[in-house]
């Protein structure tokens, strides 16, 4: 943390709040502040200067919008020169295409990104990919591994993870990066970056759990123990959600 | 639907009808009753569906030669559309409607099919459609109410609607347009129609609306004035964007009036009190957007405020009916526009409210809008979580940190709350698209 309070900024809720992912900022905030860390929820929207935050949230939105918020988040500098100070960041869907090298634009041009995973995002060449995902986390050193992750995507783009950059999971159940790998999402360092709304922190507490520890520790240093919550809503809509998607034909 | 009097729209004779378009509608109103008679939903759709495959061109043969009005956007179609019906129906002519809410091809062939053969049309639309059916139907008036997100996994992009509006309507040469001043989208949409009556309605969710459709740049919106402030004044404020779109001049609008009464002001130069037994702010100014267009179609105002102000349920919505025995008044709200809504509606209450959420095909397959949705404006209340998603709907309302029960039967749900009833104030059930259907189709039982 950087000061006394833990600061979480939804990043340009205005451009990229397309998909309920703002939530995923909230689920945060609860999760800390029931814990007695004080914390602080920032609606980082695009027309002010972006706030230093110890904890970033990226959501889905329009190409267009998604182009905007590239550029400004490029422009300012802010939250890669966090990043760099050992800031958190999760980037769902468009948000995990902008913190990648670059994106295509509606009209096909490539974009460039934030730069703050090795992913690159081109145009997919077939329909979107929309529907549930179940994906099993890879094991993240450093860290005890994840449970199954449980989402819903809508996106058409394809996303390449390069050398410097590690997928975060393998799909089950669903499309994911698309590139063909059965691979889904990415990280690197404090930065995960994913496909799955629902939002992605209320399927999956413990993936919230880990950004907050994250968030809650100095850089290099292992994450904080956090104390366990009575999950007893999520975990009941987890057991649901993995059971439904049981019922769906498997990732080719 | 007929009353004494001289209708005001002339209800001429279409030209005559090839055979083709008579079997056509003739097969569309047998599908149905067949459909009705076994018992297959409200039977509208499907026996549309009939007809057009007999005849492409079905509705605009059925429409040709007479006054129509169409009426589209994100929320309050359904309830304009009636509203519209009954303040055209007020002059004295036969109107024929979608009353059920079926806004697809299919549906208005099915209502033209077995409505009255003459008279004036009014038609709840689609909004992707809506261009399609301007170009076919060359309507008299076009309302447009709102355009937001909806249904999110069926990549609808709002902005890229308003841009196809936008174009259709700058050719519709014929048209009126009452469009809503108070959503820049509508605007853009309207933006080049040859005649446009703007109208004040209010934007109650402005998420979708601050990129600007002109430029990609960003809208600033005016403060807009309290709910029931003392000074009387407009309910709306100004909207811009540094590169000049801003919102056009209302000539419609409302006004809080004397002794907590509403006004609409602008519409033939007169003011009119707006008395509805629908609730809710959203009603008026569905109502002011109503009265605009039955002007436009040669309604005189005051008789049609009359005649919207006794329509007491929508489609079923809005209803008090008895749920197993207990009084419960039916919501539907289908996005965050439309949740905004309804949970300004229903906060100011004390009494158990019962929310649904299915994600079914007609509703959108992701529920994550529900993290749009302010929820914690239930803190307080006892609440029921309902619904095939009444899990995800669990969630958001642990994070929101309102105490409730989770019942996935929507009739057990409403029982569940109405142990919590005190007095005899209904239950508030808020469901959305199917959820709504669900329990509408077993109240009573």
């Amino acid at each position: 943390m950087t000061g006394a309070r833990l600061r979480i900024a939804v990043v340009y809720p205005d451009l990229l709040g397309t998909y309920g992912d703002g939530g995923n900022g909230v689920v945060l905030a609860r999760r800390a502040a029931w814990r007695g860390i004080e914390v602080e929820l920032v609606q980082a929207s695009s027309d002010r200067p972006l706030p230093v935050a110890d904890l970033y949230t990226l959501g889905g939105g329009e190409d267009g919008p998604e182009v905007r918020a590239a550029e400004s988040l490029v422009a300012e500098g802010t939250m890669a020169r966090a990043v760099a100070d050992g800031a958190v960041v999760l980037a769902v869907c468009a948000g995990f295409q902008i913190v990648g090298r670059s994106f295509p634009a509606a009209d096909g041009r490539t974009c460039p990104g934030v730069g703050l995973l090795d992913v690159t995002t081109v145009k997919g060449p077939g329909p979107r990919a929309v529907g549930e995902v179940v994906a099993q986390p890879r094991p993240l050193p450093g860290t005890p591994p994840l449970p199954t992750l449980t989402g819903f995507e809508n996106h058409g783009g394809v996303t390449r993870v390069g050398p410097g950059a590690a997928p975060l999971a393998s799909v089950v159940r669903g499309v994911g990066n698309g590139g063909g790998d059965g691979t889904e999402g990415a990280w690197a360092g404090r930065v995960v970056g994913t496909y799955l709304h629902g939002p992605v922190l209320a399927r999956n507490p413990a993936l919230a759990d880990l950004l907050l520890a994250w968030a809650c520790s100095a850089p290099g240093r292992p994450p904080v123990a956090l104390e366990p919550l009575d999950d007893a809503e999520p975990a009941a809509l987890r057991r649901e959600r993995l059971a439904a998607a049981d019922r769906r034909p498997r990732a080719g | 639907m007929t009353g004494p009097g001289p209708s005001p729209v002339p209800a001429g004779r279409g030209p005559a009808r090839p055979l083709r378009s008579r079997a056509a509608a003739a097969a569309t109103r047998h599908v149905n009753r067949l459909s009705r008679r076994l018992g297959r939903g409200h039977g509208t759709v499907i026996g549309g569906r009939a007809g057009l495959a007999l005849d492409p061109r079905l509705v605009a043969r059925l429409a040709a030669g007479r006054p129509v009005a169409l009426v589209s956007g994100t929320n309050g179609k359904t309830t304009t559309t009636r509203l519209l019906a009954v303040a055209v129906a007020s002059a004295g002519a036969d109107v024929v409607t979608n009353d059920t809410g079926s806004n697809m091809p299919a549906g208005l062939a099915a209502a033209l099919a077995t409505g009255p053969r003459l008279g004036p049309v009014v038609l709840e639309v689609d909004e992707g459609y809506l261009p399609g059916q301007v170009e076919t139907l060359r309507p008299t008036a076009v309302v447009l109410l709102n355009l937001s997100r909806d249904q999110l996994d069926r990549t609808n992009e709002v902005r890229m609607l308003a841009g196809r509006w936008r174009s259709t309507l700058a050719v519709a040469g014929l048209s009126t347009v009452v469009a809503n001043a108070d959503d820049p989208l509508v605007v853009w949409g309207a933006g080049r129609a040859p005649k446009v009556r703007w109208v004040a309605a209010g934007l109650n969710w402005r998420a979708d609306a601050v990129g600007c459709p002109a430029c990609e740049g960003r809208i600033r919106f005016d403060a807009q004035p309290a709910t029931g402030s003392a000074a009387p004044g407009r309910w709306s404020g100004r909207w811009s964007c540094p590169c000049g779109f801003a919102r056009p001049e209302p000539e419609v609008w409302l006004e809080d009036g004397i002794g907590g009464s509403t006004e609409v002001v602008g519409i033939d130069g007169r003011r009119h009190r707006v008395d509805l037994a629908l609730p809710g702010r959203f009603n008026q100014a569905n109502a002011a957007m109503a009265a605009t267009a039955a002007q436009v179609l040669g309604a005189d105002v005051d008789r049609a405020l009359v005649a919207m102000a006794g329509v007491e349920s929508v489609a079923g919505r809005f209803t008090v009916a008895p749920v197993a025995g207990v009084p419960t008044r039916l919501l539907l709200a289908k996005n965050p526009a439309g949740w905004s809504e309804l949970l300004d509606l229903v906060s100011p209450g004390t009494g158990p409210v019962v929310v649904g959420i299915n994600a079914r095909v007609a509703d959108g397959k992701d529920p994550s809008w529900l993290w749009d949705v302010a929820f914690e404006q239930l803190q307080d209340r006892p609440v029921v979580a309902t619904g095939d998603r009444c899990l995800d709907l669990s969630v958001r309302l642990h994070y929101a940190e309102v105490a409730h029960q989770t019942v996935p039967d929507p009739v057990a749900a409403v029982l569940r709350a109405g142990r919590d009833r005190t007095g005899d104030r209904p239950v508030d059930y808020i469901g959305n698209y199917t959820a709504f259907h669900d329990l509408l189709g077993r109240v009573g039982r």
